[in-house]
């Protein structure tokens, strides 16, 4: 059974079909990417996934249950996670608490055991910063520990709002242009990391991502999308080889 | 430079991430406690004062610093705060029952109201907040029979356990009574912001949507800290209404509200010392103005007492120089002071120049 279903989803703004009519299903352990030009509707489908925008018609199901309802801020706790196009982080914070901030999801306290700070509060806090210092381990963050956002190079909190994702434990990370603006290693860098996501901490990966490189690297599936409907599906060398993704690319008149 | 060596996580966690700041923080509320044996009564009753303020600075500061949230209306707060406690004491309710239940009103008060403001952001939050005020100043003025309308409310004397806390009569105990509330609220909001809950308001403050993405519940956490926020200022406003004695309406005007907004920004936004600094600020700058007036008019005979509104103008051109040079108010100055110390002699021109930025708060969305 599929992890995430997506059926006939669209919205629109008015007259503008942003998304229109795209279907997919994304399996356990897979990672799938979603490859499109500018204006395609990619980030829409996910800010559709992560329930920040209500879909004209169509069904989101996760995991069996259909979370169309949902409002944005019980996704999380569902086990899905979500990076954002434009870095989305905590400028005035450290990266540390950045990261603690994912555990959201996990508290375990309300907030008049926090103000007093009983002792369940400081046990809570030990647990969830072993688990974050997993994710800083993971994605070699040590160094940057209690640097401010504010003060970091791009590259890095490109990696710190993935290892946010990462900390809410989730079942499936959704990760919006990771390697936009990264430079050649720091793009191989997260193609380890996207392996290692699936291989050992079995997550499944629903990417969108402009680099043909790494879509090929690590993708599963690619669904080419181009003006809100879907292009084609299949393998990164069947899309790519796909004459309305290169129509829709090159503007040739291939496919006409 | 002082390195901290950390061994475990607890070293994080804890307040003081070394016992010598956490001494400095002793000898500081030792001080404190001690100052009415090294001070005569005007001083403390003018450091009561200052003590006053930054309680209900950090009340605003919980939800312009620390939430994103402005409030033109915290005066409001403070006058709900001053009369629920006025007005239950005067039918006989003990203090100790009296002033919890006035930061509970005002808490309770204000997260009400937050739950359809706090849709609002920025400016016309602010304008919301700023007609709430006016709610509750007409409110005040309606409700006599409780209020005592126009003609203004006594706040009685406060008797706890055989042991009086009068203003005038027993001023070193009211003092202790007020340091008391300021040490605990103090330690209860570092806790908080040392807590899940602290972490959520800092996210709904940077970032709305990326907070919604983690699971946090922005307008629920947006009214809960709108909620500690009124809660705390009502507190101050009871202490404020024990300091005055007899008040009326006129005591909680728009002034005060943007006079708070001054502490907090001075200060510096997004610090619980901030909260102080500006206090001191704020209490101490009419002081320090008619210091200055009395000995320019005694030395050089220049009489500038018949220039009016000179302190409202000072302190204009003070909140402006800050926004411009030092948006992280002087809180934030007495940090980069201090590693240029630490760091002495590595210190380089450039090195905050990122970290001036502004919080969301100050931004116009």
């Amino acid at each position: 059974m599929s992890l995430l279903d997506v059926e006939n989803l669209a919205i629109h703004f008015g007259g503008v079909k942003a998304v229109d009519g795209v279907s997919f299903s994304v399996d356990p352990g897979e990672v799938f990417a979603i490859i499109g030009p500018n204006g395609a509707g990619k980030s829409t489908i996910f800010n559709l996934i992560s329930r920040i925008y209500e879909p004209t018609h169509g069904t989101i199901r996760f995991d069996g249950q259909d979370i169309t309802g949902f409002k944005a801020h019980d996704i999380a706790r569902l086990g899905i996670a979500r990076t954002f196009q434009n870095i989305e982080l905590f400028d005035h914070s450290t990266v540390l608490d950045n990261l603690l901030m994912g555990r959201h999801t996990h508290r375990a306290t309300n907030f008049v055991q926090d103000i007093l700070f009983l002792p369940k509060v400081r046990r809570e806090e030990r647990a969830h910063r072993e688990r974050v210092e997993e994710v800083i381990e993971f994605l070699e963050l040590e160094a940057y520990r209690k640097k401010r956002i504010e003060g970091l190079p791009y590259g890095v909190r490109k990696v710190v709002e993935i290892g946010r994702a990462l900390a809410i434990g989730p079942k499936l990370i959704l990760l919006d242009e990771p390697a936009s603006g990264l430079s050649v290693e720091e793009t191989q860098d997260v193609a380890y990391w996207i392996e290692d996501m699936r291989r050992d901490m079995g997550l499944t990966v629903l990417m969108v991502e402009h680099d043909m490189s790494l879509v090929t690297q690590v993708s599963d599936r690619v669904l080419a999308v181009a003006n809100g409907r879907p292009l084609a599906m299949g393998t990164a060398a069947e899309v790519q080889a796909d004459p309305g993704v290169q129509a829709a690319y090159l503007g040739t008149g291939a496919a006409a | 430079m002082r390195i901290v060596f950390k061994t475990s996580y607890d070293s994080d966690i804890d307040l003081h991430e070394h016992w010598r700041r956490r001494a400095k923080y002793a000898v500081l509320v030792g001080i404190m406690a001690l100052l009415p044996f090294l001070v005569g009564e005007y001083y403390l009753a003018e450091a009561a004062n200052t003590l006053i303020w930054a309680l209900a600075g950090m009340g605003l500061m919980i939800a312009v610093g620390h939430t994103g949230q402005v409030s033109l209306g915290h005066a409001a707060f403070l006058a709900i705060g001053a009369y629920t406690d006025a007005a239950l004491m005067n039918v006989g309710v003990p203090f100790w029952i009296a002033f919890p239940a006035a930061g509970l009103m005002a808490g309770v008060f204000g997260a009400i109201i937050a739950i359809p403001a706090v849709r609002m952001s920025g400016i016309y939050l602010a304008i919301a907040t700023l007609a709430v005020f006016v709610i509750v100043e007409e409110l005040v003025i309606m409700l006599e029979p409780i209020t005592g309308g126009v003609g203004g409310i006594m706040a009685p004397s406060i008797t706890a356990f055989g042991i009086s806390f009068d203003r005038y009569g027993a001023l070193g105990n009211f003092y202790w009574l007020i340091l008391a509330v300021v040490v605990l609220v103090t330690w209860g909001y570092a806790n908080l912001m040392r807590s899940p809950t602290g972490r959520s308001f800092l996210a709904v403050r940077d970032s709305e949507v990326s907070a919604r993405a983690l699971g946090i519940n922005v307008t629920r956490t947006k009214a809960l800290a709108f909620g500690l926020s009124s809660g705390v200022t009502g507190l101050a406003g009871a202490l404020m209404g024990h300091y005055i004695g007899f008040f009326n309406y006129e005591l909680f005007s728009i002034f005060i509200s943007i006079n708070l907004l001054l502490v907090v920004t001075i200060g510096g936004l997004g610090f619980i010392q901030g909260a102080f600094l500006g206090a001191i600020l704020i209490t101490g700058m009419p002081q320090v103005i008619a210091i200055l007036r009395d000995s320019l008019n005694a030395n050089f005979g220049i009489n500038i007492g018949a220039v009016p509104g000179l302190d409202t103008m000072l302190f204009s051109v003070i909140l402006i120089l800050f926004i411009i040079f030092e948006p992280t108010g002087l809180y934030g100055r007495w940090l980069k002071i201090r590693t240029w110390f630490e760091i002495f002699p590595l210190a380089r021109r450039d090195m905050f120049r990122r970290h001036k930025t502004y919080l969301k708060t100050e931004r116009m969305k």
